[in-house]
């Protein structure tokens, strides 16, 4: 991710292992956006898209963790999380971000989707290097 | 052990309100249960209110889609009722339109289109 966290702000990491930990991330970035002061509709549209990364990192990257706080950027704020695991990559970017296409028993929606709902995504992937998303929605 | 979400019965139609931020293994839970008791009980509508649930993601949508198809197949009507404005706007941005499942805006709209939809069967 090539945003700054915000001054004196630490971001606060969950790690994902288990079904329950999606609930947890969820959580923890609804507690972030609310700091961020986001309108309840862009709240939504955050806490949707980590909690379609969240899954895809226990799903498809076998596990990680979840980074998540504030950034600021030419004076504005907004929300960040990262998602990082180390399992298999994403081969195929243009692939994995086409809507409909999954590599599991998914919707395909995930990455795609996620993607649609917030103002910046960075994917960071390699075949057997793992995989790291980032996501960031500004305050309007 | 994952948690259960009640599911209610009011005359021949079963009822679920979701009060709980949804773990991916109760969403599941949900779907076997329901299937189960529109047969032993011979219900012939379900609803499923969301007003609680903040977070609708591909996940649970899936979900409330999958449980219309079942229920359909086992001769009860689906509705959803209560979707917040946000999460109506989520999903279809996230790609996700839940073309075949009916909604209501609210539990009294939502009995009522099920009272409709029985009559109409009876009719026939």
């Amino acid at each position: 991710m090539n945003v700054p966290w915000a001054a004196g702000q630490v971001p606060r990491t969950q790690g994902i292992a288990q079904n329950d930990d999606v609930v947890r991330a969820r959580q923890q970035v609804r507690g972030h956006a609310q700091q961020c002061k986001l309108s309840l509709v862009d709240q939504t549209k955050f806490i949707t898209a980590a909690s379609e990364l969240a899954r895809n990192t226990l799903v498809y990257g076998g596990g990680g963790e979840m980074r998540s706080g504030l950034v600021e950027r030419d004076g504005r704020r907004g929300v960040a999380a990262v998602f990082e695991d180390s399992g298999p990559g994403i081969p195929d970017i243009e692939l994995a971000l086409t809507d409909g296409w999954t590599s599991g028993g998914g919707l395909g929606l995930g990455l795609s989707g996620a993607r649609r709902l917030v103002d910046e995504f960075f994917l960071d992937t390699e075949a057997g290097r793992g995989t790291t998303v980032s996501i960031v929605k500004w305050s309007r | 052990m994952t948690e259960r979400v009640p599911v209610l019965r009011i005359g021949d139609v079963l009822l679920v309100s979701i009060q709980v931020d949804l773990e991916d293994q109760t969403v599941l839970n949900l779907q076997e249960d329901l299937a189960e008791q529109i047969v032993s009980r011979a219900a012939r509508g379900v609803v499923i209110d969301i007003t609680a649930v903040e977070i609708v993601d591909s996940f649970v949508g899936r979900m409330l889609a999958t449980i219309a198809s079942i229920s359909r197949l086992l001769d009860a009507e689906t509705v959803v009722v209560g979707m917040r404005p946000a999460v109506a706007i989520t999903l279809v941005e996230l790609g996700l339109s839940l073309g075949g499942v009916r909604t209501a805006l609210d539990l009294e709209k939502g009995l009522a289109l099920l009272r409709r939809a029985a009559a109409d069967t009876d009719r026939r």
